[in-house]
């Protein structure tokens, strides 16, 4: 093996693994890391499992076969109490998601807007939106929800007198509004509605297209929006057009009867969406601060007007700076959600607390709500990670 | 990098090792109680009639009452008491952590109570049954009429699974609201959120009392819906002083059956009544056995007199909440307050 024989400069092929090379050490420090927290949490969930077993408190998660034995205020679907716990906490985790989902487009939509209002030429509307973000990101959220219930709670007229506009019901019970029954010629309509959609992606790409080819302008927004419609209407038709309301009326003590928003629910979504849209808001702005001074006066030099200059020259831009910090507001939304139980939302919080006391599980209900916000965060995470990557500059 | 990963392990291994301090099931409780020279006491937070602190920080009520003659039984002196207020979530974890010695909390003794939470159900100090309270303005009689009307409720209690049961049982799909505090809950209702509130009668009768603007605004429903024995609970592993806190209240019991008061406990020392001479301790001596000196009674007695005394100074008619004594009256008086004779 003369040919082993290497030049002394040259770095060794072979990692060196004596006691003092760094290669070595290295490698056990990572060792000792991963056994140390190993050990550690193999030490808490043991002690935790055997102070339990001691002190004869019920441990696991059977418990989410059997019957809940209570009901749920409001739910998408329908709850029985003699539905399993596993179905209270599916209720809970939609309650949740329905707020996140619908919070987090109205905010996305406000939030932008007002990010927006602060470049603009009209000081009042400058004004406006400065006051809006400083009000609502200073005050701490929680306070803002017991005010947006406290404001509904307390002001709305009572439940027995509700106010009525038109076939809308406003009360402290809620607002009540007619709820379209459901006929097999919906199917037409949902069926028009899609075929609309598809028809209008086909006109926008035929629309582009003209407008690279010949620089004609054509409707991008308002032209597809009425395809859609018209083809939904169309559906609509075809399936006979039921037309059957179910609508809200004034019973004995309270109204009944449509489809009713309870002011938990507006409180929440309210609460939630006008404080984070402060936030967004802030993440707008600095995005299209981001974007050079430059790229605004050559699109003016250019002859774009204002809003083609806004929409297809700085926020495209923008985008890439909004879209990471954007994520975390989302998933702040997602996560105050939680606060929803202060006000007798029925989220998942609220659910996994009456079922934790109903069943003394409390490790088991704690670790449900931990895996449910961790696996809605994730999944915002990487659909906005993925969104990123779409819209981050093509490197080539 | 791996100097902090290192600096994590090192504070989880830490902590670990301090929460692995703390014992891992409670000892001679009674021993730990005399070392420190205080009972720790889990209350509610308020709820007038049963505990609730007054600007001064004296707790009244016969939740506070039962620890306050408790305390008296074991350490002499009704003052060494340590109050811990609890809402409803924190109770049994504050009880099965060590952190209170008993949890006089109107807390309703039940199976799956006895049988999942590690705890023991000591002896019934208050006869309690679910109701509803609705306001006069609504012009509801009868909680059948309830149907399809939301109702306000406080998680973390029976009282939640009672609605479901009743409204289940009657075919009126209550809309439960649920909150996590009480005061919440009675704020909803109080602002016409809800038809109704319910819980506990008792309970029904103090908030009408500290938190309506007008009482007569609001009345209770004759119609209890459920069965609500309350009383203090203790960590399981220590018969010892589950004796001690179940015989305190058969004392107080006895006492009231034997006519015995607050007032002419020492007169009593010289009765010739046999029973009265064993409570008190004049010949037998009862408290040896519980590991309590001879007059342990007689002391709980001074503190916070007779059951029935309890009763009317808290709940009663002429307290604010003027509770009747109904099914919380003595067996030979019409009510369902056994005590088992302390002989």
């Amino acid at each position: 093996m003369a040919e082993a024989k290497v030049a002394p400069r040259t770095p060794p092929t072979k990692r060196d693994w004596s006691w003092r090379s760094q290669a070595f050490r290295g490698l056990m420090y990572q060792i000792l890391a991963v056994v140390l927290i190993g050990g550690a949490v193999w030490f808490l969930a043991h002690n935790t499992a055997e102070n339990m077993r001691i002190r004869g408190i019920k441990s696991g998660f059977d418990f989410l076969t059997a019957p809940a034995g209570f009901d749920i205020g409001e739910s998408l679907f329908p709850f029985d109490s003699n539905n399993p716990y596993w179905k209270a906490f599916l209720i809970g985790i939609t309650n949740t998601l329905r707020v996140a989902i619908i919070g987090i487009i109205l905010t996305t939509i406000l939030g932008t807007m007002i990010g927006v209002g602060r470049f603009s030429r009209n000081g009042l509307v400058r004004g406006l939106c400065q006051a809006y973000v400083e009000f609502f990101r200073n005050v701490p959220v929680l306070l803002q929800l017991l005010m947006w219930y406290l404001l509904f709670t307390e002001l709305l007229p009572d439940i027995a007198d509700a106010k009525q506009v038109g076939g809308f019901f406003l009360s402290k019970g809620g607002l009540s509004f007619p709820e379209p029954v459901w006929a097999s010629g919906h199917v037409w309509a949902i069926g028009g509605l899609v075929v609309g959609l598809v028809a209008a992606w086909f006109y926008r790409r035929w629309a582009q297209g003209k407008f690279e080819a010949t620089g004609q302008l054509r409707s991008m927004v308002w032209a597809p929006i009425g395809v859609v419609v018209a083809f939904g209407i169309v559906g609509w038709l075809i399936g006979g057009a039921p037309s059957e309301f179910n609508l809200p009326k004034k019973g004995e003590f309270s109204v009944e009867g449509g489809g009713s928003l309870t002011p938990e629910f507006l409180a929440v979504l309210l609460g939630l969406t006008l404080y984070t849209a402060s936030f967004v808001a802030e993440v707008v702005r600095s995005g299209i601060s981001s974007v050079a001074r430059g790229q605004g006066e050559a699109s003016q030099a250019l002859g774009l007007s204002k809003n083609q200059e806004m929409q297809k020259v700085l926020l495209p831009q923008a985008l890439r700076v909004i879209i990471p910090p954007m994520t975390s507001q989302f998933l702040n939304l997602t996560k105050n959600s939680s606060l929803a139980v202060a006000i007798g939302y029925p989220d998942v919080v609220s659910i996994a607390n009456t079922a934790l006391n109903q069943t003394g599980r409390a490790v088991e209900c704690i670790a449900i709500i931990m895996l449910v916000y961790l696996t809605t965060s994730l999944s915002t995470s990487i659909f906005m990670g993925w969104y990123n990557a779409k819209s981050a500059i093509q490197e080539r | 990098m791996i100097n902090t990963r290192l600096k994590v392990a090192f504070s989880a291994m830490l902590a670990a090792t301090a929460l692995t301090a703390l014992p891992a099931h409670a000892g001679k409780t009674l021993d730990a109680i005399k070392a420190k020279g205080q009972i720790v006491c889990g209350v509610n937070t308020g709820l007038a009639g049963f505990s609730q602190a007054d600007a001064a920080g004296n707790w009244t009520g016969i939740d506070a009452d039962t620890c306050k003659a408790i305390a008296a039984a074991v350490l002499g002196d009704a003052t060494k008491i340590k109050w811990v207020p609890l809402n409803a979530q924190q109770r049994f974890a504050a009880l099965q952590s060590g952190e209170i010695d008993i949890l006089a909390r109107n807390t309703t003794f039940s199976l799956t109570r006895d049988a999942s939470l590690g705890l023991h159900q000591t002896a019934v100090t208050y006869y309690d049954g679910q109701g509803f309270m609705v306001t006069t303005k609504s012009k509801i009689k009868d909680a059948k009429q309830l149907k399809g009307q939301t109702v306000c409720v406080q998680s973390g209690t029976t009282t939640e699974k009672n609605l479901t049961d009743f409204s289940k049982a009657n075919g009126l799909g209550i809309k439960p609201v649920v909150f996590e505090k009480v005061e919440a809950a009675t704020g909803a209702y109080f602002a016409g959120r809800c038809i109704a509130y319910t819980t506990d009668a008792s309970g029904l009768a103090s908030v009408r009392n500290k938190e309506a603007k007008v009482p007569d605004d609001h009345v209770i429903l004759p119609q209890l819906i459920s069965k609500e024995p309350l009383g203090p609970m203790v960590r399981r592993g220590d018969d010892e002083w589950f004796a001690i806190v179940k015989w305190v209240i058969y004392g107080l019991l006895e006492a009231e059956e034997y006519g015995i008061t607050q007032a002419n406990v020492d007169q009593m020392k010289t009765s010739q009544d046999p029973v009265v001479q064993r409570i008190l301790g004049t010949t037998e001596d009862t408290g040896k056995l519980l590991g309590l000196d001879k007059e342990w009674m007689a002391k709980a007695l001074k503190a916070s007199g007779n059951y029935g005394e309890m009763f009317e100074r808290n709940v009663g008619p002429k307290s604010p909440l003027k509770l009747p004594r109904g099914a919380n009256n003595l067996w030979n008086k019409g009510g369902l307050m056994y005590a088992y004779p302390v002989r």
